[in-house]
């Protein structure tokens, strides 16, 4: 492939990719992420290689592994172009008869279709699902369409046009401006204007300047910048070296963990094609623009996603935020100015310069612009990513996006922001998603995980997962942090195990003041945040286990207890024998009682005892009521004695 | 250096562009107490002590005085609630590990910080880094570092360059607040004593 060398040629270039491919041709699309990987969609992808040539039909099938398509609750998923046949949950098994039936034969298999819970109704094309029809998929939609290991696909749907109009009709002040105008906020956690951030260090007089795109995504169950890096690395490429043009920086950086080894292996194919194409590397696009790239590895420190943090460990030292108040885009790599953006804000980028701020300032809110990439897990429906224009509602994106609580249980909170978030209560549901909205609720935008909970979730129990979490992931380095986030956990900790005592909760706002005012980075300073918010919003739930030793939602093991209710056992012995510590004593026609001294609580029985007895119960903050005398454990079973 | 004039608790202080709010205190002999600084080595912001309340562009924040750099008309308040709410805690917080240390209980008489508010896990280290970074920056040495991140943290001399630089030096243990340094020390040196004379060579 010899280098392009102007736009034109990028454009006839892009002609001919366009000319060879017929949009008649049947392609099968299979998502290929990490996520998708992990429900088996390498075994279906083999499978349709298998089969396509077996049938014959290698030169009139094409087929295309994407990234990922965001429905992960139901994947493996394939969709099947120019027809748009959504298939959920392929297995190997199924793929003979998708390419007999609807490669071969044009029709749809209902039984592989999504079906709309409400309606009863098959669902052929995938834009039409509820899940999808409700986003707005500026930023994510690609993901499904392209290849990322094919540069070409990336240039078939407009590939570094951006880059293109930036080099040869805008002059890098114009580029500053588009993005300041579009108000691109930073996606990554603290919603700082781009374009600000890019302006200091345009303006700084050093000659080196970096850009970096921050891909340390760590917060538990958040996984949006993975199947970015994964699913279209070439964009984020692009924006990063439009970035570059703007600030007049000739070197970048992407810092990923390594936890994450399939976005590493495309960006660096995406790197190494960019720069075979002449899109990266010396005179890019014969502009006389240069500008490289690297790739480096993090080894997994959630600190490290901290701009500071990330910085000192990209220059080689161990990964802890700088103590000192200067600002990253005026000192920051190598006492460089470095603008550092997360993997979503780089996205943005390339479509903010090809459709204009005006555009892009048409989704969103007063002061939060364009769409948002949240990775909505927990107790929801349909797990995934999703896109929405800032400003949609959380009811919205829970229920009409999300599908609801499975299992009919109640919505309780939605956690949002990241391990240093707050959890947001269903009163406030109608809160629309932004940065400023979130975080004048407690919470915040962080880099868009949303954790739902259900009634059965026990927010002191959620505070302490969160604290543990920050106290494993501390570096240890400032008092506030160190010392203040072992204390909290111990209470809350305490608290969780029928320990908490009168004060607990005063000691813990004392103990979040210093770590919210002192503490050295904003790990520490945002580290009381699961705790503010869920005493601010649940604070009944601390009380009942501070004061009556009670856990309102029956989750907390050390204060619940196990017991069955001699009325509804029917002895049936089923969690008798599914005991795995062999603490019911039970036999047939006698009542089942389950020795408290040897329960461990793990919920067995619970589990086990069939609905229609609903024998077995969950009781927290009462005693357990005594056995049953001896003389009354024979079961009148009603339907005997008839 | 251009000149910069600020407020300190009230009192009008001159200050040269570059000095922290610490620098600039010292000089006019306001105290701020401090437990990670040394004038020789760069500072490190762990301990949090120096904390001071400041007014610039009309907001009120805690930023830490070793590390804020002076600026114009800035407003400093070395002392106010916040700042003893802050302080007084950040010594109980530390005494859980180190009780006996005179200068936190000397901090504690000032601040009316009770030493037994938290459990005693009696680490000794209240890791100020001093060591660490005397060690680094002053010898150039490294010979004692932190290991491990969060509450794991600790300090550990590394026996094969400690075995060669530590006994003719010992210039970290006078830094050290509490006994933890020697302690770490004695450790590492029974390490070196016991360990086959075919290694240690």
């Amino acid at each position: 492939m010899p280098r392009i060398e102007s736009p034109a040629e990028l454009e006839a270039f892009r002609n001919e990719i366009l000319s060879k491919r017929d949009p008649n041709k049947p392609c099968i699309t299979l998502c290929s992420g990490s996520a998708c990987h992990a429900s088996g969609s390498r075994d279906v992808a083999r499978a349709i290689e298998e089969e396509i040539d077996k049938q014959g039909l290698s030169q009139d099938v094409e087929i295309r592994k994407t990234g990922c398509h965001g429905f992960c609750e139901r994947g493996p998923i394939i969709v099947i172009q120019p027809e748009e046949i959504c298939y959920l949950q392929i297995q190997p098994e199924d793929v003979p008869e998708i390419v007999s039936e609807t490669i071969k034969g044009k029709k749809v298999i209902d039984r592989l279709l999504y079906t709309d819970p409400a309606t009863q109704e098959k669902i052929v094309h995938e834009s039409e699902i509820p899940f999808y029809k409700n986003q707005e998929r500026l930023v994510f939609g690609s993901n499904g369409n392209i290849d990322p290991k094919s540069i070409d696909d990336y240039l078939a749907i407009g590939g570094y046009s951006a880059l293109a109009k930036v080099l040869f009709d805008m002059t890098s002040e114009e580029v500053l401006e588009e993005v300041k105008k579009a108000n691109l906020r930073g996606r990554g956690g603290g919603g700082f204007p781009a374009g600000r951030k890019w302006e200091g260090s345009r303006n700084a007089p050093e000659e080196i300047k970096y850009v970096i795109v921050n891909a340390d995504e760590g917060d538990p169950g958040a996984y949006m910048d993975r199947s970015l890096l994964e699913g279209n690395p070439h964009s984020i490429l692009e924006g990063l070296t439009i970035g570059a043009y703007a600030i007049g920086s000739h070197e970048g950086y992407i810092y990923v963990r390594q936890e994450y080894p399939l976005a590493v292996e495309n960006v660096n194919i995406a790197i190494q094609k960019a720069e075979e194409y002449g899109f990266l590397g010396e005179n890019i696009l014969g502009s006389g623009f240069d500008f490289v790239v690297k790739v480096h590895q993090g080894a997994g420190a959630f600190v490290c996603g901290e701009s500071t943090a990330l910085m000192t460990s990209l220059e080689g030292r161990a990964g802890e935020p700088r103590p000192k108040y200067i600002r990253s885009n005026i000192k920051g790599l190598w006492e460089k100015p470095s603008v550092l953006n997360n993997v979503e804000t780089w996205a943005n980028v390339p479509l903010i310069i090809n459709k204009g701020a005006d555009w892009f300032t048409r989704f969103g809110t007063e002061g939060s612009k364009g769409t948002k990439i949240f990775s909505l897990v927990g107790k929801i429906i349909n797990t995934g990513l999703v896109e929405v224009p800032m400003g949609t509602t959380l009811r919205d994106i829970i229920d009409n996006i999300g599908g609801g609580i499975p299992g009919g249980k109640k919505f309780k909170a939605v956690q949002t922001g990241g391990p240093s978030g707050g959890c947001i209560p269903e009163r406030l549901l109608d809160l629309p998603v932004g940065f400023d909205e979130l975080t004048q609720a407690g919470s915040m935008m962080g880099s868009g995980g949303m954790i739902i909970m259900d009634e059965d979730t026990c927010m002191v129990d959620v505070a302490r997962y969160f604290l543990e979490f920050l106290t494993d992931e501390s570096c240890g380095k400032c008092v506030p942090c160190r010392e203040g986030m072992r204390q909290m956990l111990k209470i809350l900790t305490n608290i969780t195990q029928g320990k908490g005592k009168e004060g607990d909760i005063e000691l813990l706002e004392e103990l979040s003041e210093l770590a919210k005012e002192a503490a050295l980075c904003a790990l520490g300073k945002s580290a009381p945040n699961p705790f503010l918010s869920t005493l601010q919003y649940f604070r009944e739930e601390y009380e009942a286990h501070i004061r009556e030793k009670r856990c309102p939602a029956l989750s907390c093991k050390e204060l619940i207890s196990f017991y069955i209710d001699p009325s509804r056992c029917q002895a049936c012995m089923i969690c008798a024998r599914k005991c795995p510590a062999e603490a019911i004593d039970g036999g047939k026609n006698k009542i089942h009682i389950i020795d408290q001294e040897k329960c461990t609580k793990c919920g067995t029985c619970f589990e086990a005892c069939p609905p229609k007895f609903n024998a077995v119960k969950k009781i927290s903050g009462e005693p357990v009521p005594g056995p049953v005398p001896e003389e009354e454990r024979t079961v009148a079973r009603k339907s005997k004695k008839k | 250096m251009s000149e910069i004039l600020l407020q300190i608790d009230g009192k009008e202080v001159k200050a040269t562009e570059g000095m922290t709010i610490l620098e600039a205190a010292q000089r006019v002999g306001i105290h701020i107490p401090t437990l990670c600084h040394h004038e020789k080595l760069q500072p490190y912001g762990g301990c949090r002590l120096c904390s001071v309340e400041i007014e610039s562009r009309g907001w009120r924040r805690v930023v830490a005085a070793c590390l804020y750099p002076v600026e114009k008309d800035l407003i400093v308040f070395t002392r106010s609630e916040k700042i003893d709410r802050i302080r007084k805690l950040i010594i109980e917080l530390l005494m859980a590990h180190a009780p006996d240390a005179f200068i936190l209980q000397d901090l504690a008489k000032e601040y009316g910080a009770d030493r037994d508010r938290f459990e005693k896990e009696a680490s000794f280290c209240i890791h100020c880094g001093l060591c660490v970074r005397y060690c680094a920056e002053v010898k150039k040495k490294f010979a004692v570092g932190f290991v491990d991140r969060g509450t794991r943290k600790e300090i550990n001399f590394i026996p094969e360059i400690a075995a060669k630089e530590c006994w003719d030096c010992k210039e970290c243990f006078p830094l050290c607040p509490t006994e933890a340094l020697q302690a770490a020390y004695v450790l590492c040196q029974a390490m070196i004593s016991s360990a086959p004379a075919s290694e240690s060579a």
